[in-house]
């Protein structure tokens, strides 16, 4: 616990306050706007607004559409996850022998982070596009097995490849990052008692790994569910037939084109719901957090 | 370690190297397809070797998208997010560790909650205040009376209003709006010894002086990592600018990019010009990913200390 401070607590208010106008004026307020939204039903921009009470809600739970967003968000949630986190979970064990050239690979798998999520959407709607490059050559060799115009099950696929592949990095910085703070004496004690390279992986460092596991699946699911917008909207547009409508796009749809604001509103509150869940779940288990010396 | 394990050595390479294509086999397509004329993308079999229109395409990209007025604009946001960020991050965190008052606790969780809830939840209203960003005060104005006092007293009825549809402001406010960086400035400064901090009162040294020239110094690999991740994060933005910006000099490049190609749902007769599309891909691409690769080192550090 620290024991020196300053005595001026003014300078202690200069200094938070331009933080907390800014989180008040674009953080606080607009969430509880969302919640005053969400229980009333206004005109867009002005007009009265009434008080509806759960209205809102009721007409969004009732509302086989929305249900559906849902159903397709969390196929694409889990999709994605499964795949990103796999893939990154068997890279950063491998990575992690440091073996001759694993500054390169660590290097080659990383950098994705910074590709932005549109950048990503447009190349993947151009690589699984079938008019053109290797998929036309696909649907040329077997006439009409590939089109995500029209088919939902290929969308969502071409979906979960795209925001999936945009994740691997990330989550790969994770698991290497929690890879290496497993002390090394450790796995020489297993070398020591006979373990090879694969029994050492399965008996030591993935348990060990197990709290960055989690977290990084929670962060995954999340994100998923918030940061999905760029490539839906680059990708698919939500279709076909609503195949890829997930949740925060439809949200943004029925606001900003629909001008439905209470019902987007009441769809945000959801979100929000669900977003805070998953938070509360990632906090339980990073406090018993597992240390390792 | 020192050990003997040939088969598994060709394993591990085998399977890293696949890993390598996978992720880096995407992005070859892109830019064999951003060297290719129209005709050519669209050729039976597909071209995998790149062609000699690389220049071409990037230029027709270029133009069409007018990306040289976007990557400004981008630059501009990205800078102010930045140092935005890093500056208030600082200060807010200086604050809060530094001070022994009652608020101390109350403040760190008003800040951190913010961390739950990306913008992209709150779109919608958040939409609505950058419309007028005096809004929120206008409102506890009206209904705390004291609009209609100030009305009454003075004659003069008080309408607060300050748009920030398209404007830098806008762009840059909203994404500058979370505890992120806070956070990590709070676990660095909690890692600061008291010695230090008593060694500068001895010496006569006030907060801001100690802040300046003792934290800040000794902040900078943190500084490093928050810029990079700033940098990167502001650079992709998407669903925000395409809200708030309807003037398109203010536009941003992620945005522009997804113009480059009709929307799949898009009835017109417009043909994609994937080549193009693509060179425009490649060089949004460029920027961040320099950054990433010239910072990797502070920059792995700073994320997984910024979101654990």
């Amino acid at each position: 616990m620290r024991r020196a401070y300053f005595k001026n607590n003014w300078v202690s208010a200069l200094m938070v306050a331009p933080q907390l106008l800014i989180i008040f004026i674009f953080f606080y307020w607009p969430t509880s706007q969302a919640m005053y939204w969400a229980f009333t039903l206004e005109q867009p921009w002005g007009g009265g607004n009434t008080w509806v009470g759960f209205d809102n809600f009721r007409d969004i739970l009732s509302d086989s559409l929305y249900w559906y967003s849902i159903q397709v968000s969390v196929v694409y949630a889990l999709g994605s996850t499964v795949l990103a986190v796999g893939m990154a979970i068997i890279l950063a064990v491998f990575v992690d022998r440091q073996m001759r050239g694993f500054k390169a690979y660590k290097i080659g798998l990383i950098w994705p982070y910074a590709i932005a999520a549109p950048a990503v959407g447009l190349a993947f709607r151009f690589i699984f596009n079938p008019t053109a490059g290797i998929m036309l050559y696909v649907n040329h060799v077997f006439p009409g097995v590939w089109d995500p115009s029209t088919s939902g099950n290929d969308a969502m696929i071409m979906v979960i490849v795209a925001g999936a592949w945009k994740q691997v990095a990330y989550n790969f910085i994770f698991f290497l990052a929690g890879l290496q703070s497993i002390p090394r004496s450790l796995l020489e004690a297993g070398a020591i008692d006979g373990a090879r390279a694969l029994r050492r992986m399965r008996d030591i460092q993935l348990p060990l790994l197990a709290p960055t596991f989690f977290f990084v699946l929670v962060i995954n699911i999340t994100d998923s569910f918030t940061d999905s917008f760029g490539i839906v909207d680059t990708m698919t547009g939500g279709g076909p037939a609503r195949a890829t409508n997930l949740m925060v796009f439809k949200i943004f749809n029925d606001g900003f084109q629909g001008l439905d604001y209470s019902g987007a509103a009441a769809q945000s509150i959801i979100l929000m719901f669900l977003v805070v869940a998953l938070t509360f779940v990632q906090f339980r288990y990073i406090e018993r957090k597992v240390h390792y010396t | 370690m020192i050990e003997r394990t040939p088969l598994l050595n060709i394993m591990t390479h085998l399977i890293l190297l696949s890993g390598l294509i996978l992720m880096l086999f995407p992005m070859y397509l892109v830019f064999v397809a951003a060297s290719l004329t129209l005709k050519e993308v669209s050729a039976i079999p597909p071209h995998i070797l790149p062609g000699d229109q690389l220049w071409v395409n990037v230029e027709a990209a270029w133009v069409k998208a007018k990306f040289g007025e976007k990557f400004l604009n981008t630059f501009i946001v990205a800078f102010g997010v930045v140092v935005g960020k890093i500056t208030l991050a600082c200060i807010t965190a200086f604050g809060i560790v530094f001070f022994n008052h009652r608020l101390r606790m109350p403040i760190f969780w008003c800040v951190f909650i913010t961390l739950m809830l990306p913008l992209e939840v709150r779109i919608v209203p958040t939409y609505a205040v950058a419309a007028n960003a005096l809004q929120p005060f206008q409102v506890l104005m009206d209904v705390t009376g004291l609009t209609w006092l100030i009305g009454m007293v003075s004659g003069v009825e008080v309408a607060l209003e300050w748009n920030l549809l398209n404007s830098y402001t806008g762009l840059i406010m909203p994404l500058v709006a979370t505890a992120t960086g806070t956070f990590l400035y709070r676990q660095f400064f909690l890692t600061i010894p008291d010695e230090l901090v008593e060694a500068s009162k001895m010496d006569g040294a006030g907060p801001v002086r100690f802040l300046c020239q003792i934290l800040v110094p000794l902040s900078v690999t943190n500084i490093a990592a928050l810029a990079t991740i700033m940098f990167v994060y502001s650079w992709n933005q998407y669903l925000w600018p395409l809200l708030v910006v309807t003037d398109q000099s203010y536009g941003m490049v992620a945005v522009e990019l997804g113009r480059l190609v009709p929307k799949i749902t898009a009835t017109g007769g417009e043909v994609a010009k994937w080549n193009i599309a693509m060179a425009g891909t490649l060089i949004v691409m460029i920027p961040p990913i320099l950054v990433v690769i010239f910072m990797q080192r502070w920059f792995v550090r700073g994320l997984i200390n910024t979101d654990k």
